[in-house]
C-alpha cells in the first residue's frame, strides 16, 4: 500500500513541486515582473539606457544588496537591526584607512574587515540576549555607538581601497550583459546563505522567528540562535562596508541611509517584520527595484526631494497590493 | 513495595522554587518507575506548573535534585532535557508554523519510519510532509506533535493537559498508545484534569498541594479518585448536586416570556449551516458538539467578530446585527473565550482588566470615573474569590485565576448575555465548580447563559437543558437533568435516528 502510494507520488512530483515553488514564491515572481516593468519603463523614457545602465545599477546597489541581505537574516529569526548602516560605516572606514596605510597587506586587511564585522553583530547579539532589552532599543543604541567609533577611526571621508578589490565588483563578466557586481553578489549569498538555509541552524532561525516557544520547546537554543542571527548580519554588514569602500575608492564615516532602506528592501522582499518567513532573495530584487526606481525618477528629471517621496509612497502600495492579493487567495 | 531510588525512572526530590515573595514550590517530590504512567496532580496554585517547568528545564529549582536513572541532571533548557531523555507534549503543539512537517521533524531530529508508525497508531493514515504546520488542522498537530515524541523513544514521556481540547474520538486513541506504554522500560508523566482519563491509563499519582507533594495514590484500586481530589484540597469535597434537581425552566416558563437571544437559521462559513435555539433569561443553555461542528463559528457570530452568511439574531425582541464586538457588547451579549490570552491584557493590572469594559467607549472624554469603578471591581474580585496575590500584572496569574478575571469583567459591569465558549479548558476541579456556581448564581438572577463545553459531564451539573450541533446543524435538544455522559455522546455523535458515526473526524 504505502510502496503504491510512494510511487504515484514520485511520479506526481516534478509538476507538483513545480506548481508548489510557483504558489509558495509567487510574490518573488511578482518583484521580477514588477522589476520588468520598470525596466521596459526606463527603456521607454531613456533608450540609451543599456549595457551601461546595468552595469552602474549593479555596482550601485551591491552595498545595499548585502545589507538587506543581513537585515533579511536577522528580521527571519524575529529580531531587527538598526545598527547596520553605522556598521556598514565603521567597517568600511576600517577598511579604507588601513587599505591606505598598509597597501601590501590589502588581503589582510578585507578578512579583518571581515572578523570585525562578526564580532560587531556578535556584541549586538550577545547584548541583545543578556539585556533583555527589545531588539530595536539595542541595536538603534548600537547605531550611536559604531557610528562614534566610525569617526574615530577616521573623522573625514577619506582612505582609499585597494586596486584589485576595486576592481573585483567593476565590469562585466563572460558577457557584456552580466556584471561582474552581481555575479560577486549571486556568490557571496550562495556561499554563505545557501548552506545555513540547508543546515540546523536554518531550520532554527526560522522556527525562532515564527513561534519561539514552540521552537524553544522543540530543544532550539533561541539565545544561540539570536546571537548567530545577529553575528551573521554583522558579516554581510562588513560585506557591505567593504564594497561601499570599493566603489566609492574611500570610507565614509557618516552612516548613509543603508539602515531604513535595508528594512525598506526586506520588507518588499516579502519577509515578514513578525519573523518566520520569508529569504533573501526577495530582498535583493527588492533592493533593485528601490534603485531603479530613482533612476527613473532622476531620468524624468523629477524633484530629488519629491523623487524620495514618491518612492515611500510605492513601497506602501505595493505591499499593500501584495496582501490583497494574498487576503484574496486565502478566501478562495 | 519499598523502592529503592535505583529502581526508579525519573527521581525529584526536596524541589523548592519561589518567585519573589510567592512560593511556588516548598517541597515537591515525584518518583516515577519504568513501565509506569504516573499522574501529576494538583489544584489552581498547587505548584503543578511550576514543577512541569522545572522538569522540563524551563525553570531552576532553589533546592532540589533531579535525577534520571539514578544519575542526577542539572536541566536547563528543553533541549538539555531532551538529551536527559525527557520530551514533553503540551495542549499547545510545539510546531512551528511557518515550516513543513518534514522540517519540524528534522529540527527535533526524529527518525521518520517511527514517526509515521506512531502516526497511524494515533490515526493519521496519511501525511504529507510537505505541508507547512500552519495549514493543518489543530487536531492534527497535536496528534504530529505526539508522534514526534513518541518516535524519539525517550524515557520520560510527560504530557501537560495534552488531551485537554482534544475531540474524543481522539482522546480514545491517544490514551490506547500511552496504555500501550505501560509495562516497558519508559514511564509516562500524565497531567490532567479529567479523573476518568487518570484512573483509566494511569499506574499511580502523585498529588501536590501548595508547593508540597501530599500523596502518592495508587490509581488502580477502588475509590482512588475521591481519594486525589481529597488531597488535592485538603478538605472533603461532596460532589456538586447535579442541576437536575428543579424543574426545566422551560418546562415552568411562563408562555409569554421573550427570549433573550433568538437564534435562526443562522449559518457562517464552511462549518455552520443552520443552527436556531431560544436562549431565556434565567437559564444555562448547555451546547454540545464534537470539535469543528460550527460551534466556533456559532459563538464568533453571536459575539460580533463575525459576520453571518445567513440566519438571524434576535436580542430582546429586536433584530440585531452586529458588525463588531462593541455592537455585541452595547446590546448586552458578552462573551467568555476558552484561550484566555484572547481576553486579557495580560501585562495589565486585575483591576485595569476588570474595568476595560466600562472603558471602552473613546466618546466618553476625561478622566475615568474612579469612584465608580473601584467599588464595583472590588466586588467582582470578591464574589469570585480571585487571588490577588499576583494582580500587578494578569500574566502572573494562574490559569484558572486568569480565567475568572475575564468572567469578572462581566460580572462587574453586569450580565444580560454571557456567552462561555470553554470557560473552564485547563483549570483545576476546584476553580471549575466555582465557575458552575457563579453561572447558576448569576441565571437565578436573571442572566441567559449559553455554554459551550468540551467536558460533557458539566453539563448536567452547570445547565438547565441543551442543544446538541453536529455538523452545523442542531440535530436534539435535551433536558440536562436526564443527560448523563454516554447518552451526551451519543448525541453528539448523532447517533440514533439516521446519521452513522463519523469515522475520521481528525484526519479531515
Amino acid at each position: 500500500m504505502t510502496t503504491l502510494g510512494e510511487t504515484v507520488q514520485m511520479r506526481g512530483r516534478p509538476a507538483e513541486a513545480a506548481l508548489s515553488w510557483v504558489r509558495s514564491s509567487g510574490w518573488i515572481l511578482g518583484l521580477l515582473v514588477f522589476l520588468a516593468l520598470l525596466f521596459v519603463f526606463t527603456l521607454f523614457i531613456q533608450p540609451t539606457y543599456g549595457v551601461r545602465g546595468i552595469q552602474g545599477l549593479a555596482i550601485s546597489v551591491l552595498p545595499l544588496a548585502l545589507a538587506a541581505v543581513g537585515q533579511a537574516i536577522v528580521v527571519i529569526s524575529g529580531g531587527i537591526d538598526l545598527s547596520i548602516g553605522s556598521m556598514m560605516a565603521l567597517t568600511s572606514v576600517v577598511a579604507a584607512r588601513f587599505m591606505a596605510e598598509q597597501p601590501d597587506l590589502s588581503l589582510v586587511v578585507v578578512l579583518a574587515v571581515l572578523l570585525l564585522g562578526l564580532l560587531l553583530g556578535l556584541i549586538n547579539g550577545v547584548l541583545v540576549v543578556t539585556t533583555r532589552v527589545p531588539d530595536i532599543v539595542v541595536t538603534l543604541a548600537m547605531l550611536f555607538v559604531w557610528s562614534g567609533f566610525a569617526l574615530v577611526v577616521l573623522p573625514t571621508p577619506g582612505g582609499s581601497a585597494a586596486p584589485w578589490l576595486r576592481d573585483l565588483f567593476r565590469g562585466e563578466f563572460l558577457n557584456e550583459w552580466i556584471p561582474r557586481a552581481l555575479v560577486a553578489l549571486l556568490v557571496v549569498v550562495g556561499v554563505i546563505w545557501l548552506p545555513i538555509r540547508r543546515s540546523r541552524l536554518g531550520l532554527s532561525l526560522y522556527a525562532v522567528g515564527s513561534n519561539s516557544l514552540a521552537a524553544y520547546r522543540s530543544g532550539v537554543s533561541i539565545r544561540q540562535t539570536k546571537v548567530l542571527a545577529y553575528t551573521l548580519t554583522g558579516l554581510f554588514a562588513a560585506l557591505a562596508g567593504l564594497t561601499l569602500t570599493a566603489s566609492t575608492g574611500i570610507g565614509t564615516p557618516v552612516p548613509g541611509p543603508y539602515t531604513l532602506l535595508s528594512v525598506a528592501a526586506v520588507v518588499l522582499g516579502g519577509v515578514s517584520l513578525a519573523g518566520g518567513r520569508g529569504g533573501v532573495l526577495g530582498p535583493i530584487i527588492g533592493v533593485i527595484i528601490l534603485s531603479q526606481l530613482r533612476t527613473i525618477m532622476t531620468f524624468m528629471r523629477l524633484d530629488p526631494n519629491l523623487a524620495v517621496v514618491a518612492q515611500g509612497a510605492i513601497l506602501i502600495g505595493v505591499v499593500m497590493a501584495g496582501s490583497l492579493m494574498a487576503l484574496r487567495r486565502m478566501r478562495q | 513495595m519499598t523502592v529503592t531510588s535505583t529502581d526508579l525512572l525519573l527521581e525529584a526530590s526536596g524541589i523548592a522554587k519561589t518567585y519573589g515573595a510567592v512560593v511556588a514550590l516548598k517541597n515537591a517530590s515525584l518518583a516515577v518507575r519504568p513501565g509506569e504512567v504516573h499522574a501529576l496532580m494538583g489544584a489552581n496554585g498547587a505548584g503543578k506548573s511550576t514543577m512541569v517547568k522545572i522538569l522540563t528545564g524551563a525553570v531552576r529549582p532553589d533546592r532540589g535534585t533531579i535525577s534520571i536513572r539514578g544519575v542526577e541532571r542539572a536541566v536547563h533548557s528543553p533541549h538539555e532535557a531532551r538529551r536527559g531523555g525527557l520530551v514533553s507534549v503540551y495542549q499547545e503543539p510545539a510546531l512551528i508554523p511557518d515550516l513543513d512537517i518534514r522540517s519540524n521533524l528534522r529540527l527535533t531530529e526524529t527518525p521518520l519510519e517511527p514517526f509515521r508508525h506512531w502516526a497511524r497508531e494515533l490515526g493519521l493514515e496519511e501525511l504529507d510532509l510537505s505541508n507547512m504546520a500552519r495549514d493543518l488542522p489543530l487536531a492534527s498537530l497535536r496528534v504530529i506533535d505526539l508522534a514526534r515524541a513518541l518516535a524519539i523513544e525517550p524515557d520520560v514521556l510527560m504530557l501537560d493537559e495534552m488531551t485537554a481540547a482534544l475531540p474524543a474520538n481522539l482522546t480514545e486513541r491517544v490514551l490506547t498508545v500511552i496504555g500501550d506504554q505501560r509495562g516497558g522500560d519508559r514511564c509516562v508523566i500524565f497531567i490532567s484534569h479529567r479523573m476518568t482519563e487518570i484512573s483509566s491509563v494511569c499506574d499511580r499519582a502523585t498529588v501536590l498541594r501548595e508547593g508540597e507533594t501530599v500523596g502518592v495514590v495508587d490509581v488502580t484500586t477502588p475509590g482512588s479518585a475521591q481519594r486525589i481530589v481529597e488531597l488535592m484540597l485538603g478538605e472533603i469535597v461532596q460532589d456538586l448536586p447535579s442541576h437536575g434537581g428543579q424543574p426545566a425552566v422551560s418546562a415552568g416558563r411562563p408562555a409569554d416570556v421573550q427570549p433573550r437571544l433568538a437564534v435562526s437559521s443562522l449559518a457562517a462559513g464552511a462549518k455552520l449551516h443552520d443552527v436556531s435555539f431560544e436562549l431565556y433569561p434565567g437559564e444555562v443553555l448547555g451546547v454540545v458538539a464534537l470539535e469543528g461542528q460550527g460551534q466556533d463559528e456559532l459563538f464568533e457570530v453571536l459575539a460580533g467578530s463575525r459576520k453571518p452568511s445567513g440566519g438571524a439574531i434576535q436580542v430582546d425582541g429586536r433584530t440585531a446585527s452586529f458588525g463588531h464586538p462593541a455592537d455585541a457588547i452595547r446590546a448586552g451579549v458578552v462573551y467568555v473565550a476558552a484561550d484566555r490570552a484572547e481576553a486579557l491584557l495580560m501585562q495589565r493590572s486585575v483591576r485595569e482588566n476588570i474595568a476595560l469594559p466600562f472603558r471602552t467607549r473613546l466618546a466618553q472624554w476625561g478622566l475615568i470615573d474612579l469612584g465608580d469603578e473601584r467599588p464595583r471591581v472590588s466586588e467582582a474580585i470578591e464574589r469570585l474569590q480571585i487571588d490577588t496575590r499576583a494582580q500587578a500584572e494578569v500574566r502572573r496569574l494562574s490559569g484558572g485565576n486568569q480565567q475568572k478575571v475575564t468572567i469578572a469583567r462581566w460580572v462587574a459591569k453586569g450580565v444580560h448575555t454571557m456567552l462561555c465558549f470553554d470557560p473552564t479548558r485547563g483549570i483545576d476541579i476546584r476553580t471549575k465548580h466555582q465557575i458552575y456556581l457563579l453561572l447558576r448564581d448569576l441565571a437565578e438572577a436573571g442572566a441567559a447563559i449559553l455554554l459551550y463545553t468540551s467536558e460533557l459531564n458539566e453539563i448536567q451539573i452547570a445547565c438547565d437543558r441543551a442543544i446538541v450541533i453536529f455538523n452545523g446543524r442542531v440535530v436534539a435538544e435535551v433536558n440536562a437533568a436526564t443527560a448523563d455522559e454516554p447518552a451526551l455522546l451519543r448525541a453528539a455523535y448523532n447517533l440514533g435516528a439516521d446519521a452513522e458515526m463519523p469515522t475520521q473526524l481528525a484526519a479531515e
